[in-house]
């Protein structure tokens, strides 16, 4: 066990060095100099450039030496201190990012855990029969093909626009009140429930792709050609297929995790749905460079969290993995 | 006709491939698309910015796509923007499959090395890391994108999973008698990975290329429309960010934010049609299905 994990660690801290070390280095080694741009944008604002000299002193430590500032850096993030945001003067970077992640969290573990299951489930469908196939195919090709973005246009159209099911823009309506009433709920619900279909139906094509070709392969091999010399039902073949099938779709999880928080940023866009991705498209728009900072590292964080449980899941469902390490094999 | 038919005689690849029906149904929609992005900017009489008739009109013989809100013309707009989000495709998925098939190539060819090792842990590295939000730290601080340095960007986040693929496919050539006879005759080892493994692989780089292909686009298209594409011209997700923008789905102007989309969708899943085609040329086993 701790070699599998020891392993995984190191790359974990290893991509969480990285990812900081490109954070810190971004606003001071990329063209343009968005510093002079912030406070030629601040400057006629009163005590606007204090403001701005501070904070960014404050963050970043101009005036030290450059290997100070890079330690300085990974101090302030060990400290949570991400600066102030600008937009939102004077909240701290760190309070809007622990109100946002939370949107995050409820959009993105519901649908993957739902499509993973729906779309393995679907594609082993799709793989075993060929009538399924022709019509399941094409439609999850058209699923996996279309930009996000994109695709969370049509949802909008068809659920909003045309049937006007669901409300669209922010987490809920802004005449509510956040509270624990029932009313609330069900408008939070509501809005909820959009971004959440879209990031389903955004993912659910892969997974059914990847389940079909897999039941495919495992069709084709001895064990299933010979399960079928014996009689045995199309069920049981399929059930043994999902089971070999299902290993490659959880390592999949992991690799396709950044396309999923890619896809979640773009959507998030399309519904103001104020997660951390909004809240860095925000950040963007209004030159907020701290808030923009604090964003990127968190969901990194969120990136390496999730990688780090997919690990623990892959580890209890291979009999292989979990075996080995109890030296039963 | 008879060379061509000549050609595919002597090529047994290219002969499946052309008779194959989706390979066929594929290529016919993606040069379509290609061709309208190409031909498209030529035959329209509007320029992208330009006043072209009244605004909110829907699909017509006139405009094709319809009009936005200001009365441009969708058409018009979506095939310039097609242009450079192809354009930024293309270079990023180019660069994407050289880093890839040259790292996967090393890392397979030295395997069990500290260099594999070494190229493996950076491989793993740029897996994890999210590559939108990387890429939007960085374009953010940038006053000015063009299309190379896009294509850079996406390039360079999209090829780990191509080097991952590659470096497999290496590891079960490199213990192959022809390629330790090469090693025998002390062949050098950029001939060996050219001529003996890289033409073996031939088939399998190009659909990797393809796949790789319709990400780096994807991504392109995903980018433009976060506002971080090109800060020059138009693109394709430009077109449907400022759609979205203006409510144009709200308005019940659906032709303005969904057409430019739905092309690129379709090359999309042509591509598809291409690649599963590909699949059942280059293994046989596949065909009888």
């Amino acid at each position: 066990m701790g070699k599998y994990f020891g392993k995984k660690f190191i790359v974990y801290v290893f991509t969480f060095a990285v990812a900081i070390t490109i954070n810190w280095a971004a606003p001071r080694f990329m063209p343009g100099d968005p510093i002079q741009s912030l406070l030629n944008r601040f400057g006629n604002i009163e005590g606007g450039t204090e403001i701005i000299h501070s904070n960014f002193s404050q963050l970043f430590g101009l005036d030290k030496p450059i290997l100070q500032q890079y330690l300085g850096f990974w101090k302030s993030i060990f400290t949570g201190d991400l600066g102030i945001s600008i937009h939102s003067f004077p909240s701290p970077v760190f309070d809007i990012i622990k109100s946002a992640i939370l949107y995050d969290i409820i959009i993105m573990v519901p649908s993957i855990i739902l499509s993973w299951i729906v779309g393995n489930n679907l594609g082993a469908i799709s793989g075993m029969k060929k009538k399924a196939d022709n019509f399941l195919m094409p439609f999850f090709y058209f699923l996996s093909s279309a930009p996000y973005f994109w695709f969370a246009v049509i949802v909008v159209f068809v659920f909003s626009v045309q049937f006007g099911l669901f409300p669209v823009g922010g987490a809920y309506s802004s005449t509510m009140i956040p509270r624990f009433s029932f009313n609330f709920i069900v408008d939070f619900l509501r809005h909820w429930f959009l971004p959440f279909f879209s990031m389903f139906l955004i993912q659910l094509g892969g997974w059914a792709i990847g389940m079909r070709n897999m039941i495919l392969y495992e069709r084709s091999s001895n064990y299933s050609k010979y399960m079928k010399a014996l009689g045995s039902s199309e069920k049981l073949i399929r059930n043994y297929g999902f089971r070999n099938g299902i290993l490659p779709q959880v390592t999949g999880l992991a690799l396709r995790l950044s396309n999923i928080i890619g896809g979640m940023v773009m959507v998030q866009m399309v519904f103001s749905y104020p997660g951390l991705g909004y809240q860095m498209l925000q950040a963007i728009m209004n030159q907020d460079y701290f808030l923009l900072q604090g964003c990127f590292i968190f969901i990194i964080i969120l990136v390496l969290v999730s990688n780090f449980i997919i690990d623990i899941v892959y580890m209890l469902i291979d009999p292989r993995v979990r075996l080995s390490y109890s030296e039963e094999v | 006709m008879s060379i061509l038919k000549k050609v595919l005689k002597n090529n047994e690849n290219l002969y499946y491939a052309f008779s194959n029906k989706k390979v066929i149904f594929g290529l016919v929609i993606f040069s379509a698309v290609i061709l309208l992005a190409i031909i498209g900017p030529m035959i329209t009489p509007y320029g992208y910015e330009e006043y072209a008739g009244v605004g909110y009109q829907s699909p017509s013989k006139d405009h094709f796509f319809g009009t936005t809100l200001f009365g441009q013309d969708v058409f018009t707009r979506t095939v310039h923007g097609l242009r450079m989000t192809l354009k930024v495709g293309f270079f990023a998925g180019s660069i994407a499959a050289i880093l890839g098939c040259v790292i996967g190539f090393i890392s397979g060819y030295y395997s069990g090395t500290l260099l594999d090792e070494g190229l493996m842990m950076i491989t793993n590295l740029f897996l994890t890391l999210p590559t939108i939000p990387l890429i939007v730290t960085l374009t953010a601080f940038m006053e000015y994108r063009g299309m190379f340095i896009l294509s850079l960007l996406v390039g360079v986040t999209n090829w780990p999973w191509v080097a991952r693929a590659v470096r497999s496919q290496t590891l079960a050539i490199k213990n192959t008698e022809y390629v330790n006879l090469s090693k025998i005759s002390s062949v050098s080892v950029f001939k060996i990975i050219r001529q003996d493994v890289a033409a073996n692989m031939f088939s399998y780089v190009f659909m990797v290329f393809i796949i790789l292909f319709q990400g780096t686009i994807l991504a392109a298209v995903g980018l433009e429309f976060l506002g971080l594409g090109p800060t020059r011209g138009i693109s394709l997700g430009l077109v449907i960010r400022t759609a979205v923008n203006w409510n144009a789905v709200e308005l019940g102007m659906w032709w303005w934010a969904i057409l430019p989309g739905a092309v690129l969708t379709i090359m999309i899943i042509s591509l598809y049609f291409v690649n599963t085609g590909l699949d059942q040329v280059f293994n046989p086993r596949l065909r009888e299905m």
